[in-house]
């Protein structure tokens, strides 16, 4: 499924990024026209709320048809294979970062998402990824919470902080 | 003379002690990013955002100005020693750059590069010193039409000038004009596509986008391309470039700034777009052509001189009309709003001080940048060899704790995540996401002139094409978009990016 142009017909057009890119632009352009029923939509000289980006929805969701029908006709690139485990880690590892900062305090979240988000690359080492994690843990907690003044626990309420 | 009074306020700012300073750190962080491979200038402007913050207006651009530039100088260094551009604008410079170095002669590439961002630098300083003014006297008495007409052109220009797909371009304008409208509409209050969080009342945050964009996105798309080798550093020898090199890089110099200058002003255009324009057109009139991609020195004279020259001469739409043609001048146009400077023509003259002082401030910077950088090459090259993998989850630190300070709040560390997933997505898609931000920061504003000038005219769409300006305006943005869409400049488009 990976390799360009060698597949023919729907099934190449449903993996080339045309394809795609156009599904995408058509259904945020229809998420932003329908959502937009619910404002007023005014006139033209005294336009509401709704008026500008239902139009631009409309406009959006015309060049993802446009993109759809032409990834039909005339074969593009595929999109090829996606990174979804590296994707999936480094976002958790934010995400996490997120839930943890006020929970947690600064330090645990952070040295949580250097380790999780180092892992990600094929160079991990435990050992200077928690060399890593010590270092910016400290650099950190001195620049941004002691200067800087942050709202942020060192150590969190979870820790008794 | 108008001119001098400016350049002689300017100088003024820019030289008080504390002004010197950030444009010094402003210029070292820039070579810093620039020589780190992975991390680009819109990155590192978002991440610096939140701590310009507490500086006056004018220290913090000077700094945010001083980075942009200053990553242009940064990103030669890599590109001569280790094969590797530390900035996309750096790009073509490894294809004769590197080939110096392995000659043997990658001093003298370094010190050709840097002499030929120096006098772009200089150059362009003077260019917008000349032009600046003037653009901001006519844009002074620009309207709601006028405005409109302008973004509509900024916009449609970025698409033309960037590479790939024109349709799928168009697109992710609209989607970030789209974007850009979510959060309180200004005349009625009503709150548009909020879904009851209250953090998006004042609108997706630019900052959270760039750094979930350009910072997140950028790591993910680096570690899928992560290479299974270590990089091998180049030797550097003396930096003195012979009298023979000094006469063959006058005239690409000359000519990489003039089309830098040029392409710099044009939205979309800018560095990158600079340095690649400047490489073709340098093969074709050179009398060494056929030594090009074997370390003809004309390949890195033209390109560098070309990018900073361009990555200044952008500056001028953003100084003058408030409009940004790249996502580093939309990041300073958010920064100076949070200051509480409005952009546009009237910064000249209400804010004389920041205008001339930012202007006098980068001439500062191009300076400490040639006598720094060459003494300190050392180091740069010492930092050129630090491994991605240590480098990515601390980028991700400063990304996390930054965003998270602009309001103290958690909700914009999950947006940017967010963000960070679409950009992967969009890259994969092959859908550029630098108009896309550009979009996203007009898009309000162009709803509120929208707005006003059919207000004006009591609903007649006519009234753009009745005043002058705007009519202008417009026809230069109907030929620019029927100039993308011709085959024969269309070829000619794919061909300056051709030579990556």
């Amino acid at each position: 499924m990976t390799t360009n142009g060698e597949m023919k017909g729907w099934r190449a057009a449903l993996a080339a990024k045309d394809f795609w890119s156009g599904v995408v632009f058509m259904a945020v352009g229809t998420f932003f026209v329908v959502q937009s029923r619910n404002y007023s939509i005014g006139t033209a000289m005294k336009m509401g709320p709704a008026y500008f980006p239902t139009v631009l929805g409309a406009l959006l969701a015309l060049i993802g048809l446009a993109l759809v029908v032409r990834a039909m006709i005339k074969p593009s690139l595929a999109v090829g294979r996606l990174a979804y485990g590296k994707v999936t880690l480094i976002t958790l590892a934010i995400v996490l970062f997120a839930l943890l900062l006020r929970r947690t305090g600064l330090i645990v979240a952070l040295v949580l998402l250097v380790l999780m988000s180092a892992y990600a690359s094929r160079w991990f080492r435990w050992t200077t990824a928690a060399l890593l994690a010590a270092i910016l843990a400290a650099g950190s907690s001195l620049l941004f919470v002691r200067l800087l003044k942050l709202p942020i626990p060192l150590v969190g309420p979870w820790f008794g902080g | 003379m108008e001119l001098f009074s400016g350049l002689l306020l300017g100088f003024q700012t820019a030289l008080t002690p504390v002004n010197l300073l950030y444009c010094l750190i402003g210029a070292f962080v820039g070579t810093l990013i620039g020589v780190l491979p992975g991390l680009g200038p819109a990155a590192t402007v978002a991440m610096l955002m939140p701590a310009s913050f507490v500086l006056p207006p004018v220290s913090s651009l000077i700094m945010l100005a001083g980075i942009y530039y200053g990553a242009q100088y940064g990103g030669s260094t890599t590109s001569i020693l280790v094969n590797l551009p530390g900035e996309a604008s750096s790009i073509v410079t490894t294809l004769d750059g590197y080939q110096m170095a392995l000659q043997g002669r990658a001093g003298v590439a370094l010190a050709t590069a840097a002499i030929g961002s120096f006098f772009a630098g200089t150059t362009c300083t003077l260019i917008i010193a000349l032009f600046a003014p003037p653009l901001a006297k006519v844009a002074l008495h620009f309207g709601a039409p006028e405005y409109f007409a302008l973004m509509v052109l900024g916009l449609v220009a970025s698409v033309v000038l960037a590479r790939g797909s024109l349709l799928k371009a168009i697109g992710m304008i609209v989607l970030g004009l789209l974007l850009g409208l979510i959060g309180q509409d200004v005349n009625s209050g009503t709150q548009r596509y909020t879904f009851g969080f209250k953090e998006l009342m004042d609108g997706i945050g630019f900052v959270t986008v760039a750094m979930g964009m350009f910072g997140l996105g950028e790591i993910i798309l680096n570690l899928e391309r992560e290479g299974a080798t270590q990089r091998v550093v180049a030797k550097i020898t003396s930096l003195m470039p012979t009298r023979e090199d000094w006469k063959r890089m006058i005239a690409p110099i000359l000519r990489g700034t003039a089309l830098g200058s040029f392409l710099g002003i044009l939205p979309g255009g800018g560095a990158l777009l600079a340095s690649f324009a400047a490489y073709s057109l340098e093969k074709k009139v050179s009398a060494h052509g056929a030594e090009f991609g074997r370390g003809a020195i004309e390949g890195v004279a033209a390109p560098e001189a070309a990018n900073n020259a361009g990555a200044q001469a952008s500056f001028i739409p953003m100084l003058t009309l408030g409009i940004p043609t790249s996502p580093v001048m939309a990041l300073m146009i958010g920064a100076m709003i949070i200051q509480g400077v409005q952009p546009g023509p009237s910064v000249m003259t209400d804010q004389p001080a920041l205008f001339w002082g930012v202007i006098a401030s980068m001439w500062m910077g191009n300076l400490f940048l040639l006598v720094l950088n060459l003494p300190l090459i050392g180091l740069w090259v010492r930092l050129c060899t630090v491994p991605y993998h240590l480098l990515y989850p601390a980028i991700l630190v400063f990304c996390g704790i930054g965003v998270f300070s602009l309001s103290n709040s958690e909700f914009d560390i999950h947006l940017m995540a967010l963000f960070g997933v679409l950009g992967y997505l969009f890259a994969k898609l092959e859908c550029e996401t630098a108009p896309m931000l550009l979009a996203m920061i007009l898009g309000p504003l162009m709803e509120e002139h929208l707005r006003r000038a059919l207000i004006l005219s009591r609903g007649d769409p006519m009234i753009f094409l009745r005043r002058p300006i705007s009519l202008g305006i417009l026809l230069v943005t109907t030929l620019a978009l029927a100039t993308a869409v011709l085959p024969a400049i269309r070829a000619k488009r794919e061909e300056a990016f051709k030579d990556e």
